[in-house]
């Protein structure tokens, strides 16, 4: 038997959740095994309606009213006591937040090596797996071994695809035994005060700066730009730094991923962790002095020129075309 | 209060990645290394916490004996102590390497030095294997919370924020735990001069913890098949604005008038 831990939001299996299905039934398919899936929390029950488009053939339904605010390791127990009663071959999870951090309380309690970030999965023993390394600039093939193998699938290697025929799911309620102090940590979500502003994640149009913007008051080029375009406004590493922009706008492997249509590189080189924090845009724009920098080639379209000069002649346009004051 | 901070050394790759012919490390003929983003914002919030609430800081990474220089960059930065845990080179699965960190935190623990707090990075930059800090917290059954972005402390009691897929959420605990933590829970400070001349000269106690087969073994790295594709040069001959609006309004961002 395969075994999905399945995030979800009142019953709905997340996005990432589906991919990781996506993932388990074909496995289960080649390994000629059934697909089950555990939720956690009593509104996971509903799931079953979805889950029945991805093969699952066994909902197991953790309930405990405990289990209603987020606590990584009585997740996590719940999962262990799931996987000693029912000995799966394999758990598949999300490399989401939660689900690397509920996976790796379960690997941890339960003694077994987890492979995390994985896009490619042979079935056997030991399991070959290959694995995303540096935010997914590199790849690394491994063996993992265990009684019971524990695997995260990363964000967006697949496409989740619901299956033609929809199977019986027999849904299980229980209640896990869970002691108190897998309480000790229950995280709470916090109200976000509505600031108005266009996300980094979220946004169209994101107009990044790096140290060839030149110093923090060079951003005001940007900003504007990034006003007009309705867009964010986001950074390099080398910018947060150096003190110039907030952590919250840096894009990258230790800043946030962006999905635009259209990302503005100002005076960013390319460097391969920056570039894996913008691999979902459309369309990249590099605006840089340098022909050779690595964003040039990895761009769709570039402009050899001083950012500063540049961005002065494209605000002045859209001023022009928008019917905006001059300066 | 007493703070252990866990690094990781990793190469400082920019442009791209080249890898050794044997196709198991990259190769870093040509690189420098540097403590891991998120770990450098552990080693930076243990300083404060120690400047703020006294007590004593220690730094520890299990890698080869290069791994020094690294230690000595987070002592530059503050850091009172350093422990190198001696490995050969090899890279050691997350099992292994959460099981060499519990035992250095027992020995410490047995000489009578007890941390009120362990911190790593979310995940190291090179190997990222989402686990350690939480398989570190589970043998030592102290409370764990990944990935935070804010932290207070006020006597045993611990404030704690961080952002995810579904947005920030906290959590109020005691302490002893372990975080782990990433880049922008703080902006790290550049080491001074007299720093560095510090770090220099202290003393870094190395261990010899025993390698342990963990279950993850890796077998061969390999760089992404990337598609290639045609930069279009704008604003060579032309205006640069002009082209560029055009280009917007091609790709439906701006109106046309
Ligand atoms: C483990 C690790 C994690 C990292 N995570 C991230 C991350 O999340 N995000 C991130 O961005 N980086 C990250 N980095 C850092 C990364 O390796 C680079 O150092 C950083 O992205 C470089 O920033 P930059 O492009 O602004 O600066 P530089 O590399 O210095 O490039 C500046 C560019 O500006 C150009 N330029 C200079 N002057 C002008 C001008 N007047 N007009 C136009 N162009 C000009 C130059 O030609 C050059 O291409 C990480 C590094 C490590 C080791």
């Amino acid at each position: 038997m395969i075994l999905a831990f399945t995030e979800h939001v009142d019953g709905a299996p997340t996005a990432l959740a589906l991919e990781a299905l996506t993932m388990a039934h074909r496995l289960a398919e080649e390994m000629d095994t059934p697909l089950e899936s555990l939720v956690v929390g009593p509104a996971g029950a509903t799931a079953a309606g979805i889950l029945a488009s991805y093969g699952v053939t066994t909902l197991h339904v953790a309930d405990d009213p405990r289990l209603d605010v987020y606590a990584p390791a009585a997740w996590g127990q719940t999962l262990v006591e799931l996987v000693e009663e029912s000995a799966p071959a394999l758990v598949i999870g999300t490399a989401s937040d939660r689900g690397s951090e509920v996976m790796a309380h379960a690997a941890a309690r339960l003694r077994l090596a987890l492979a995390a970030n994985c896009i490619e999965i042979t079935p056997g023993d030991p399991l070959l797996v290959t694995r995303q390394r540096w935010g997914g600039s590199l790849l690394e093939e491994a063996r993992l071994k265990g009684e019971v193998k524990l695997i995260t699938i990363a964000p967006h290697a697949l496409t989740a695809e619901p299956l033609a025929a929809r199977t019986d799911v027999t849904t299980r309620t229980w209640k896990p035994v869970l002691p108190e102090k897998d309480f000790r940590v229950r995280l709470r979500p916090e109200v976000q005060a509505d600031t108005g502003k266009v996300s980094l994640a979220q946004a169209r149009v994101v107009v990044g700066g790096g140290r060839g913007v030149g110093s923090s008051a060079g951003f005001v080029s940007l900003e504007e730009l990034a006003g007009y375009l309705g867009g964010a406004v986001g950074c390099s590493r080398a910018v947060t730094s150096l003190g110039w922009r907030p952590h919250s706008d840096q894009v990258g492997q230790t800043g946030t991923r962006i999905a635009p249509e259209l990302y503005i590189a100002c005076g960013i080189s390319g460097a391969i962790q920056h570039m894996v924090g913008c691999r979902a845009a459309k369309h990249i724009l590099a605006i840089n002095t340098d022909a050779n920098a690595p964003i040039v080639a990895q761009a769709d379209y570039a402009v050899i020129g001083d950012v500063q000069k540049v961005l002065a002649a494209v605000n002045a346009e859209v001023r022009k075309v928008k019917a905006l004051p001059v300066g | 209060m007493n703070i252990l901070v866990c690094i990781k050394r990793v190469p400082a790759t920019a442009g791209h990645i080249a890898l050794t012919p044997d196709a198991q490390d990259i190769d870093t003929k040509y690189l420098g290394f540097t403590i891991s983003p998120h770990e450098e914002c552990a080693v930076e919030e243990a300083v404060r916490l120690i400047e703020k609430h006294g007590g004593s800081s220690t730094v520890l990474t299990l890698g080869p004996e290069v791994a020094i220089d690294q230690l000595r960059d987070a002592m530059a930065l503050g850091i009172d102590r350093a422990v190198l845990l001696q490995t050969d080179g090899r890279e050691w699965d997350p099992v292994a390497t959460a099981d060499g960190i519990v035992e250095s935190v027992q020995a410490d623990r047995a000489a009578g030095l007890d941390y009120d707090l362990i911190m790593f990075g979310n995940e190291s930059a090179d190997s990222a294997g989402y686990q350690i800090g939480v398989r570190v917290a589970e043998v030592l059954d102290l409370p764990c919370v990944t990935g935070i972005k804010a932290l207070e402390v006020d006597g045993a009691a611990a404030r704690v924020r961080r952002q995810t897929e579904s947005g920030w959420e906290r959590a109020e605990l005691s302490l002893p735990a372990v975080f782990t933590v990433k880049e922008g829970l703080n902006l790290p400070r550049y080491p001074s001069l007299p720093g560095r001349l510090k770090a220099k000269k202290k003393d870094i106690e190395r261990r010899k913890p025993e390698w342990r087969d963990g279950g993850l073994e890796k077998v061969r790295l390999k760089l992404p098949v990337q598609a290639s594709h045609n930069v279009e040069m704008l604003g060579k001959d032309g205006d640069v604005g002009v082209e560029l609006v055009e280009l917007f309004q091609r790709l439906q961002l701006l109106e046309r008038r």
